[in-house]
């Protein structure tokens, strides 16, 4: 309910906007997605046709059925009127399976194009490269494959039905009753006018009392959403009842616009019917008029009223359908944006195959920009780190220590130069194989739905749940996760409220654990955890990096010093590279560091500046 | 159901009178659009027999006069019923919201917020309908189709009989239609809900996935959500497809049987030619309403279902109240001295083989006194800070504030006498301004309260609102999404020292900031707290400096309690947990 009519509101006045350009775009991807389609959408049509037809033939045979079975019937002849009676019947059975058939046939189709349109967008959103994901914000990404699908959803389904299905059952009718007497015809032509006039009023007054209805119900459950799940805030600072008032408030206005919604359909219903009975009235006369001057028979006239009250049914649809397809038109222009998008970041025509590495990672005069009109984030860098080192990385924040973790597990390609695993080029390597080997944990733990247990096991889906239980004691992230409900099991979205930043980020940290790859790359991957969390997680940590080859970036020194390598990078250069106490000897800028870090013990060893006898004397 | 519809009639009785006026419009406009197929009848056979110029214009203008009198009443419906009931909609709504904001934390945890929205929209909304709409149309639904088979049988008694037949088959149908269709449409937006939040998660978490090479298993993940959702709806369309094909068929059929037999009749001169096509003409509207009645019995059912829901949560118990007698708290006094002894708490949906998460918690935070508690992540430091102001509830033990268990206290008493900053930091959408007056009596004089707000702001080193595009008047977007973690936190905090407690309960609000603000913030805080009783839980060596004393709660107890340098000396855990890694400094600056 609520995806449509999201789209049905905003989707028209985005329509209003868009170029001509635009519209053609929309319109293209339209027909590419119905082409392969072309000789079921032929077989659709006809069904449909046919069957509007059988089920508009009722009045008709009615008619005849009066006008010459009972004559007929008077001369003792029967046949004429068993004949209209099982024409009847057949209309109707035909016209209830080809209905069968439609809709079943009609959803089928719809529902193909749509999934296989769903499954091409995110496999698209998953190729696109990280330069795209952190330049488009992820609200649109997600808005492409949920409400606009949401949008077009409605045109393929209703679609046919309407464009096909009510306007010929409109034309039908129209044309059905021209044949059987033109006056009466013009009548209802004539009175078209009004209806049509009153629908297009009413449409146009109710998608804007609908967005009204939408922005009101959105500001009424966001207030709802932000309250529940601040409720902790709430009690503490006794909000219960201001924010009661502020709800009710914008519950009466959220009731404000439904009536007013309600009441505009309560104009629109009751005067299309009445337009519907003058219809009735106006064929009655002008019929009976014939009728009386011996130009009509009254079979006819009978089925005349018959289709009176049929004819306005449909116009509302259609007045609808209007909205559905613009909106469908807007989602389908940013649809085809974000398929045109083109990922830099691509597989290689003929990878190279390396089922084993050793773990030897090679910079070669790498320099790389994030963006053309963008200076150098990494400065002609080379340097070669042998299977199974511990490298960290350090510098001041913007110094470029992400961009080389980045650029090592192709989050970007390089701009200039080269980085190869074991000698063979990374862009040459398919991304699943460098996946295999180089893995990064980064410092935002983003926790899937899910249990515990499958979040962790994002790092290797083979793993056994011994081998999750291993890697969760190995870092200490056992403790917590044995106390919640279900333990392992636990799902983390029901219980996020209760998984603080460093639990989430242990769940993530733990992925690591389970990858196991030749290559480990830790942005900032513990930045979150509490002093004795730290603490017990370094053991651990020292185990994970064991034999790999690894690089760490972390700014605590703790971390840090048990690398067999520093690289010191600043404005994007490598200005130090050394084991840390070669660079603590030397007197560089990473000297500098570890003297402020020896500095900073010995001062915790000072009293904190409340001296102890204070606070128990007050 | 009965249960359920019994207190539906309670929810309705202040405004039955009106509902009852909307019941008779509704039944008179079924009645007056029944007559218009009978004026047909007599036209016809008048224009048989001896047709005048006269009766024609007549019957034209009492058609146009019946169509009149039926739309009016068709609006009077919605006048009577609709408004009243739109206002018992909100009245439950603001109940069912006022309702869930006094229940306990726990309570909100076990439902989600997401069961609660759906209740208290869509669940509401459908009670509001079936009052406004199903109840009324499904009285009137039965009328109009009693009354058509009288005028039917007016015609032909046998024609009225052989609809009769078709009348139960349509019921029928049309319920068990609307029953399984109803399935497949909940289905539907289940799966629409799983495939969003698949979508979310794969745009959101493109760097775990993209890092680990996951793009196939998530693509997995939504392929088996959209299948499903495919074939759902292949499904419903089916259900749907073969009830059109019914209702198509069954009706006409029977007009195909009953054209037969009246063209037999009307030979036979049982009836005549007109009363044949009122027949026709009745029989049309008559169908609508058979269908409407199968329609509403799946309402009355999804109704029920709804009322149940709604009473599921208006009927759960509240286990954190105030006391019957509370004790009077004298504010200008107190001050915030905290005692726990041998507190001891578990969370309820706890597994059974766990231990208690407080095995007998020992603990005295002095009046005046700053307090950090420290111990390993997840070991429960933050729920022992919600214990105090009863967010849960203790399940053995005490908790004191000034010698006052906090459960003889009143709970708007108890809340005034703490504030507290967590460490998600919710602000609502509000401006910044009230948010940090949260805590603050609003009965105080402007300038004043603008005062409280600008020192607590200043304390909490959230200068940097002043710069914000309209100053402390700022608006916050939607769960504050326009500022970052560290200006929340510090907004958060602000609004915690707004407050002036006796005591102020602090769960690690400097985790997001830098490392240079942080010590900005301590440096302002250590003057502010000066005589606040404040109990922090630390979360860096920093902010343990921060405090007079310390508490290391390990294994579900406090293990040792004193000043950080007598912990380093004497306590070997905490030396172990606090001396090593965290008394560190950022390599970066």
């Amino acid at each position: 309910m609520s995806g449509p009519g999201r789209a049905r509101g905003a989707g028209s006045a985005h329509y209003q906007r868009m170029t001509k350009e635009e519209r053609r775009a929309s319109l293209r991807l339209l027909g590419s997605l119905l082409n392969p389609y072309t000789w079921q959408l032929i077989g659709l049509s006809i069904v449909v046709i046919v069957a509007q037809l059988a089920s508009l033939a009722g009045p008709a045979i009615i008619a005849w059925g009066i006008d010459n079975g009972l004559p007929a019937l008077a001369e003792g002849n029967a046949i004429p009127a068993i004949g209209a009676a099982a024409t009847h019947i057949l209309a109707a059975l035909v016209a209830g399976g080809l209905m069968y058939v439609f809709i079943r046939w009609n959803m089928t189709l719809g529902q193909t194009m749509l999934y296989s349109l769903r499954k091409r967008l995110f496999l698209h959103s998953q190729r696109l490269d990280m330069k795209f994901h952190e330049t488009y914000a992820s609200g649109r990404t997600v808005a492409r494959q949920t409400s606009d699908m949401d949008a077009l959803a409605q045109l393929l389904n209703s679609g046919l039905d309407i464009m096909v299905g009510s306007v010929l059952q409109m034309v039908f009718t129209m044309v059905l009753i021209v044949s059987m007497d033109a006056p009466s015809g013009l009548v209802m032509a004539g009175l078209l006018v009004p209806a049509t006039m009153l629908s297009v009023w009413f449409q146009k007054r109710s998608s804007v009392i609908y967005r009204q209805i939408q922005t009101n119900s959105a500001r009424l459950i966001s207030h709802f959403v932000e309250t529940v799940s601040g409720i902790r805030a709430v009690k503490t600072y006794r909000r219960q009842q201001a924010n009661g008032e502020i709800y009710a408030q914008l519950a009466e206005d959220h009731r404000q616009s439904a009536l007013r919604s309600i009441h505009l359909f309560g104009i629109y219903q009751p005067t299309l019917r009445w337009l519907s009975s003058i219809t009735i009235a106006a064929v009655l006369v002008v019929g009976g008029f014939r009728v009386l001057g011996g130009e009509l028979q009254v079979g006819v006239l009978v089925a005349l009223v018959l289709y009176a009250r049929r004819f306005f049914q449909p116009i509302d649809e259609i007045a609808n359908f209007y909205n559905t397809f613009q909106s469908a038109v807007a989602a389908l222009e940013k649809i085809s944006g974000l398929l045109a998008e083109r990922p830099t970041v691509t597989d290689p025509k003929d990878p190279v195959e390396l089922p084993e590495a050793r773990g030897e990672i090679v910079f070669d005069n790498v320099s790389f920009r994030y963006q053309d009109d963008l200076p150098l984030a990494l400065q002609p860098t080379s340097f070669r780190v042998p299977a199974g080192q511990t490298v960290a990385i350090v510098g001041s924040t913007g110094a470029g220590k992400s961009t080389i973790a980045k650029l090592m597990a192709r989050f970007y390609d390089v701009t200039e130069g080269s980085i190869t695993l074991d000698g063979v080029n990374i862009k040459d390597l398919d991304l699943e194989t460098l996946t295999n080997h180089i893995v990064m944990v980064t410092q935002e733990s983003y926790l899937f739905s899910g249990s515990v247990a499958d979040n962790m096991a994002i790092g290797n889906p083979q793993a056994t749940r011994e081998e999750i239980r291993a890697a969760a004691k190995i870092i200490g992230a056992d403790i917590f996760i044995d106390q919640l409900p279900e333990g392992f099991d636990t799902d983390v979205r029901a219980r996020g409220g209760r998984m603080s930043a460093g639990q989430r980020q242990m769940i993530s940290f733990g992925r690591a654990f389970l990858a196991d790859p030749t290559v480990l790359i830790l942005d900032e991957a513990t930045s979150s955890l509490d002093a004795p969390t730290e603490a017990i997680v370094q053991e651990g940590l020292e185990e994970l990096l064991g034999q790999r080859t690894s690089f760490i970036i972390a700014h605590r020194l703790s971390t840090v010093m048990i690398a067999d390598r520093v690289l010191v990078v600043e404005d994007g250069q490598i200005i130090e590279d050394g084991t840390p106490e070669e660079l603590i000897s030397t007197g560089g800028q990473f000297s500098q560091l570890h003297q402020a870090w020896q500095d900073s013990l010995s001062h915790s060893e000072l009293p904190a500046s409340k001296q102890d006898g204070e606070s128990d004397a007050r | 159901m009965i249960d359920a519809m019994g207190r539906l009639w309670r929810i309705i009785k202040p405004i039955r009178h009106r509902l009852f006026m909307g019941l008779m419009v509704t039944i008179a406009a079924s009645v007056v659009g029944l007559m218009i197929p009978q004026v047909l009848g007599v036209l016809v056979n008048n224009l048989e027999t001896s047709p005048t110029v006269a009766t024609v214009w007549f019957a034209g203008g009492v058609i146009v006069a019946l169509g009149l009198l039926e739309a009016v009443l068709m609006w009077l419906r919605r006048v009577f019923a609709v408004g009243p009931s739109t206002d018992i909609e909100r009245k439950m709504r603001v109940r069912f919201y006022t309702w869930i904001l006094d229940m306990p934390v726990a309570f909100h945890n076990d439902w989600g917020s997401g069961q609660l929205l759906s209740r208290a929209q869509q669940d509401v909304t459908q009670i509001r309908r079936w009052i406004a709409f199903g109840m009324i149309m499904m009285v009137s639904s039965a009328a109009t189709i009693v009354v058509g088979l009288y005028m039917m049988s007016r015609s032909s008694v046998l024609l009225a009989l052989i609809f009769m037949v078709i009348i139960f088959p349509i019921v029928v149908l049309t319920y068990r239609f609307q029953r399984d269709y109803s399935v497949f449409t909940r289905r539907s937006q289940d799966l629409n809900g799983e495939i969003s939040t698949t979508v979310e998660q794969s745009v959101q978490g493109i760097r775990v996935l993209k890092a680990f090479g996951r793009s196939k298993q998530a693509l997995a993940n939504f392929d088996d959500d959209a299948v499903a959702l495919r074939d759902n709806e292949i499904r419903k369309a089916t259900t749907l497809a073969r009830f059109d094909m019914f209702m198509l068929a069954l009706p006409e059929s029977m007009l195909g049987l009953s054209l037969l037999l009246g063209l037999l009749q009307v030979n036979s001169g049982a009836m005549n030619v007109g009363q044949l096509a009122s027949f026709f003409a009745t029989a049309t509207l008559v169908v609508g309403p058979t269908r409407m009645v199968g329609m509403l019995f799946g309402q009355a059912v999804q109704t029920t279902t709804a009322l149940e829901r709604y009473f599921e949560v208006m009927d759960a118990e509240n286990t954190i109240v105030s006391p019957t007698d509370p004790v009077t708290i004298d504010f200008d006094r107190a001050t915030g001295e905290l005692v726990m002894d041998e507190v001891r708490f578990r969370f309820h949906d706890a597994p059974e083989d766990a231990p208690d998460l407080f095995q007998g918690v020992n603990l005295h935070v002095r009046p005046g006194e700053t307090m950090a508690l420290v111990g390993v992540t997840g070991n429960g430091k933050s729920t022992l800070l919600q214990l105090v102001p009863r967010i849960f509830d203790i399940t053995g033990g005490c908790i004191t504030i000034d010698g006052v268990s906090v459960h003889d206290m009143d709970l708007d008493d108890l809340r005034r006498l703490t504030a507290f900053a967590f460490e998600d930091t919710t602000l609502f959408s509000f401006s910044v301004r009230d948010n940090v007056l949260l805590g603050v009596d609003p009965e105080l004089p402007e300038e004043v309260r603008d005062d409280i707000a600008w020192e607590a702001l200043h304390a909490a080193d959230a200068g940097f609102v002043a710069d914000l595009a309209d100053g402390i008047d700022t608006h916050i977007g939607e769960q504050g999404f326009s500022l970052s973690g560290g200006q929340r936190q510090r907004i958060a905090l602000a609004r915690a020292i707004a407050a002036r407690p006796a005591l102020l309960l602090l769960d690690d609000p400097l985790s997001a900031l830098d490392t240079k603000t942080e010590e900005r913030v301590i440096a302002q805080l250590r003057e502010v707290l000066d005589n606040t009783t404040t109990f922090i839980i630390a979360h860096r060596s920093s902010t343990v400096a921060l405090a007079d004393r310390v508490a290391l709660l390990d294994h579900g107890k406090i293990a040792a309690v004193g000043t950080h340098q007598e912990l380093l000396r004497t306590s070997s855990r905490y030396r172990y947990l606090m001396a090593s890694p965290n008394q560190d400094v950022e390599v970066q600056s």
